[in-house]
């Protein structure tokens, strides 16, 4: 098994409600910005990726909301913010 | 009238239902202030995530009727400290009779658990729980917090105590954070593997409720600052790694975080340890480690700070601490609202004893004594040298060649010449500013 898909399988483990928006954005016209390109190798759930153009782009499946990418890249290249009350990870153990 | 709420709203609202916030109304609904706990998760604990383990000694005496039924997963009984090296470890454990005799001073805890538990016992005092409710805002008239905006809704009190985590939005809009900088935080990331209790039992030599606390240093984060725990639950074990979140963003062979978990899980000295369990639970969580210089505002006007929120977290190495801080930061917190409630006056000046009461507790103190803990002990000597070295050592002492062998003064010399003996004096010397 690929580190990659182990990754994955873990998220499919923990249990998430869904929320109307994802509640991470990148800041438009940043999708090159050095600093974003980092947020791949911090993001504990993989959800940062680099395409082929070279644009880091961001899924929005299996968010852990741990907070690393906003103190990695900051408030200048992320739109971040909580999902809505009741929605996103529900830690049944933490 | 001091008792009268000016606002029409709450008498004081807690933004987050963590062990700050939670410990913060359980003391102020006890003495009859009506509070209102804001809980954007499910359930309390449904957010957190610790390693973890929580030290009982400090905040024993402030929460002695609390603490007595907390649902704990197991007394630590046995410390054990690994130096890993690329394909070789070198381990010391720590126990006996003064670790493993009541009263015990640190368990392991699972926080959806504990908080949930820690949120009832608040309810039966009589605070008000909201979960599922995010808070979005503050509100803020002429500098003054006089409430939080949460789903649509302005929801007004005297006083807003922010426990909502180390990202701390609350606090960030009242304009009491810092900057964010990276090299004051890492990333926690964990697993938790599900195993049959007696197999628990009987792979760690515990005996009954005894737990083993492991920490792990050197390679499993590839030198960089930081290391890996693992501690026994009742049912399941908890491992997983911390790593400076600078340290990843700089670590120039592109190492992924998530993958040097997946790398820790298969040396065989841990492999071996979580084999037959069941992976059911992976989170990750963000630390506060920049220690005192990090430390966030602690109070403006309308508002306090607590737990994670004000930075209070501490690495220094063998310990890693943040909940012990939590519970005594909510419940000083909580003191200085029942002073400010006596007074009618919620002002900057009046919620300063705040500062005054962390101040003259360990929390402060401690925060005080390690400031310089962060930088000693962020050091690439620590965390790939020694363990590199000390590990040559053991190998040339335990080696027996086909020849004759070499007596062991000279093994040892050969490793420890005037430039390694120089330096190690130097490092030693730093070691003294903790």
């Amino acid at each position: 098994m690929s580190l990659t898909t182990g990754l994955k399988s873990k998220l499919g483990l923990n249990v998430f409600k869904e929320s109307s928006k994802f509640h991470i954005r990148i800041k438009e016209g940043k999708e090159k910005d050095p600093r974003l390109q980092k947020a791949v190798l911090v993001c504990p759930a993989g959800l940062y990726s680099q395409n082929p153009e070279g644009e880091v782009v961001l899924s929005s499946d299996g968010c852990l909301e741990c907070g690393t990418c906003l103190i990695a890249c900051g408030r200048e290249l992320l739109d971040w913010e909580y999902p809505e009350g009741g929605s996103g990870v529900q830690f049944r153990f933490g | 009238m001091p008792y009268q709420n000016e606002n029409d709203g709450f008498e004081v609202i807690v933004v987050g239902g963590g062990l700050a916030g939670l410990a913060a109304a359980y003391i102020l609904a006890d003495r009859g202030v009506e509070v209102l706990v804001l809980e954007r998760g499910d359930y309390c604990g449904a957010k957190n995530v610790t390693g973890g383990r929580i030290y009982l000694n400090p905040v024993r005496e402030i929460f002695s009727q609390l603490l007595k039924d907390a649902p704990f997963e197991r007394h630590i009984a046995h410390e054990e400290v690994s130096l890993f090296a690329a394909s070789r470890s070198l381990t010391l454990r720590y126990d006996g009779s003064e670790l493993g005799d009541p009263p015990y001073q640190s368990y392991s805890v699972l926080r959806a658990k504990f908080d949930r538990w820690l949120a009832r016992q608040a309810e039966k005092k009589g605070a008000m729980l909201a979960t599922k409710s995010r808070v979005d805002d503050v509100i803020l008239e002429n500098g003054v917090v006089k409430g939080v905006r949460a789903g649509g809704e302005e929801l007004r009190a005297n006083v807003v105590i922010a426990c909502d985590g180390v990202l701390s939005l609350v606090s960030e809009r009242a304009g009491l954070r810092k900057d964010i900088q990276p090299q004051y935080y890492a990333v926690g990331i964990k697993e938790v593997i599900e195993m049959d209790r007696k197999a628990i039992e009987n792979r760690f030599n515990l005996e009954g409720e005894e737990g083993v606390a492991r920490l792990f240093m050197g390679d499993v984060t590839a030198g960089m600052f930081g290391g890996g725990f693992l501690y026994t639950n009742l049912d399941s074990i908890s491992l997983g790694l911390v790593v400076s979140i600078k340290d990843l963003l700089e670590n120039q062979r592109e190492v992924i975080v998530s993958d040097l978990l997946e790398r820790f899980k298969q040396r065989s000295e841990v492999s071996l340890l979580i084999k037959g369990g069941e992976t059911v639970e992976y989170s990750a969580h963000v630390i506060p480690e920049g220690g005192f210089n990090a430390l966030n505002s602690l109070y403006g006007d309308g508002i306090l700070v607590a737990g994670d929120a004000a930075g209070f977290a501490l690495n220094i190495g063998v310990t890693v601490r943040g909940m012990e801080y939590a519970l005594a930061s909510g419940y000083y917190a909580a003191q200085t609202v029942l002073h400010a409630r006596e007074k009618g006056d919620y002002s900057r000046a009046t919620l300063g004893l705040y500062r005054q009461l962390l101040e003259d507790s360990f929390v402060l103190k401690d925060f005080k004594s390690f400031r310089d803990a962060l930088s000693v002990l962020n050091s690439p000597r620590l965390f790939q040298h020694y363990p590199e070295l000390l590990g040559n050592i053991l190998r040339d002492l335990y080696w027996i060649p086909p020849g004759p062998k070499d007596r062991l003064y000279s093994t040892v010399r050969r490793y420890l010449g005037v430039r390694e003996v120089w330096q190690a004096l130097g490092d030693v010397r730093r070691m003294s500013k903790i």
